[in-house]
């Protein structure tokens, strides 16, 4: 990371989000500068998925402003929003493939926003020029899925299926790649596989990543950063050695609410289901 | 296991609340249909003894359709190819008649409410006005044919297609076409990209299924000048030519049987 004196990928302004009543960010403000794996923690509800939605653009924030690079994100609509969007790779937890289209076509989806002139019109056929699919294919071999390309896609595991996510997204060549809760619907062995691929191509291709994520031990052995979000306010931002065990009762509160993490913010131990 | 825990726990079962009756419902229920039937009977002059009575009649007409006549074969096989024909291009008609409307139909893909409605209310007029209208009426303007008929099977059949894409569209998982829309990609790649691969499995399944009704249309669509196999039907029925219609009739069931093999086959091979 020594790049800091580079102009920040995204820097929130004193952001507050409101839904009625609801503060689902109350004065947040955050920079991030290029390269950083910032992970994003919280119980459900703290705001962590709010944060992603104003960072993609998919909301405005109420009073504040969010900044992505010179823009603000709130003059954003139509074709520059779209355009916004291109510049910003999304993981979803539940992965968000088309199943049914082969691996490769899901994967040169993240060429869409680049494809111009008349290739623009031959790709609504899943047509793609030949330099296009090159970039494709190099994505997909990143991931290690090089083999699978022809394959239906829900014929892949849920891990694939998120590395096929993670080589599309590659394949869109964001500044930014947003996750929400990447791996919380895999189990622990394909859940660190995908956080290895996703913190390998990040640092490969220098793209700055901000993922929530509902395992602390996640965030402390894949994040540069991490920042800790309480109903909607952000109540540490630091490196994973800082999270200590005040740290973590600052951001969970009661641990015993919140399933599958231990009191020292480790992963709990999969029970056995009684038979 | 659960033999067991059926076995010892019996005695221990604690007390459901008493079942709530639905009796006087279900009476009131059965009795306003017994009346609503009765009614419609009288209406449609229903007198089940007729049939019998008027038995030797039945036998007369039987007589004849046993003994189909082979003196036309020929140009009612080629009638009945005319009439898979009038279906074919009907059912291509009504696909192309269908995706635009259906796609501007559909709740979550219109670009605007005023359109929605719009294509809403297109559909449901083409869906409102039988077939057999629309013959009559494309009879005034094009002429007798098969033409008239295609065009009418692929209207009508056109908005019914229509509105089954739009509620498949609805129903179908918007997280697809996030993952699409999520790149940046236009309006137009996010529908062939993660509309289209979603709803085709069950869009084709409904064009099949429409083919196979088009073809049962068409079969009786000549009737009104809208060409093929019908007016045959028509005019062997009305003449009393008792012969001639049989083998009119086991023409188009034969025809109706090949077309729902072949299409069921089609439905497995591409789904």
């Amino acid at each position: 990371m020594g790049n800091r004196s580079i102009s920040p990928v995204v820097k929130l302004d004193n952001v507050t989000k409101r839904f009625g009543e609801c503060r689902a960010l109350d004065r947040v403000s955050v920079t991030v500068h290029p390269g950083e794996f910032v992970a994003v923690i919280g119980r459900s509800g703290a705001g962590k998925t709010t944060l992603l939605r104003c960072l993609s653009g998919a909301t405005v924030a109420s009073e504040g402003r969010v900044w992505f690079g010179e823009e603000d994100l709130a003059t954003l609509a139509g074709r520059r929003l779209r355009a916004h969007r291109a510049r910003v790779g999304m993981i979803f937890q539940q992965f968000n493939l088309v199943r049914r289209l082969q691996v490769m076509d899901n994967v040169l989806i993240g060429r869409l926003p680049h494809v111009q002139g008349w290739p623009r019109w031959a790709s609504l056929a899943r047509w793609f020029p030949a330099a296009d699919r090159r970039v494709a294919q190099r994505a997909l071999g990143h991931v290690g899925l090089l083999a699978r390309a022809w394959q239906r896609t829900d014929t892949l595991s849920g891990g694939e299926q998120q590395r096929v996510a993670i080589a599309k997204i590659l394949a869109q060549a964001p500044r930014i790649i947003l996750g929400d809760e990447p791996v919380a619907s895999l189990d622990v062995a394909n859940g660190a596989m995908v956080m290895e691929t996703l913190r390998r191509v990040a640092s490969d291709a220098g793209v700055t990543v901000i993922t929530t994520l509902h395992h602390v031990d996640y965030a402390r052995r894949y994040a540069d950063r991490i920042l800790g979000f309480r109903q909607g306010a952000l109540v540490f931002d630091g490196a994973p050695a800082a999270l200590d065990g005040a740290a973590l009762a600052l951001v969970f509160g009661d641990m015993a609410l919140e399933p599958g993490i231990t009191a020292d913010g480790h992963l709990a131990e999969p029970e056995l289901a009684a038979v | 296991m659960s033999g067991a825990y059926a076995a010892a726990e019996v005695g221990l079962a604690p007390e459901a609340p008493p079942r709530p009756s639905n009796t006087g419902r279900n009476l009131f229920t059965v009795l306003s249909l017994a009346v609503v039937l009765a009614l419609a009977a009288r209406v449609i002059e229903l007198r089940p003894l007729e049939l019998f009575r008027d038995a030797g009649n039945i036998a007369v007409f039987l007589r004849g359709y046993l003994n189909p006549s082979f003196a036309h074969l020929g140009e009612y096989t080629w009638q009945c190819a005319v009439t898979v024909c009038i279906a074919l291009w009907g059912t291509v008609l009504a696909v192309l008649i269908s995706v635009p409307l259906g796609l501007l139909g559909a709740r979550n893909l219109a670009p605007h409410p005023v359109v929605y409605l719009a294509a809403r209310r297109v559909m449901d007029l083409l869906r409102a006005v039988n077939e057999f209208v629309f013959a009559l009426m494309f009879v005034t303007a094009v002429g007798l044919g098969p033409f008239a008929g295609m065009l009418a099977l692929g209207i009508h059949t056109g908005g019914v297609l229509g509105k089954l894409l739009s509620e498949t569209i609805e129903a179908m998982d918007p997280g697809q076409a996030e993952g699409v829309a999520a790149t940046g990609a236009s309006r137009l790649h996010v529908i062939a990209f993660g509309v289209i691969p979603q709803v085709t499995p069950n869009f084709l399944s409904y064009v099949l299924l429409r083919f196979e009704s088009d073809i049962r249309s068409a079969s009786v669509i000549g009737m009104v000048g809208g060409g093929g196999i019908g007016f045959y039907l028509w005019d062997t029925i009305r003449s009393f030519n008792d012969r001639e219609a049989a083998t009119v009739i086991l023409l188009i069931v034969a025809m109706v049987m090949v077309v729902d093999v072949v299409s069921s086959r089609v439905r497995r091979a591409a789904i």
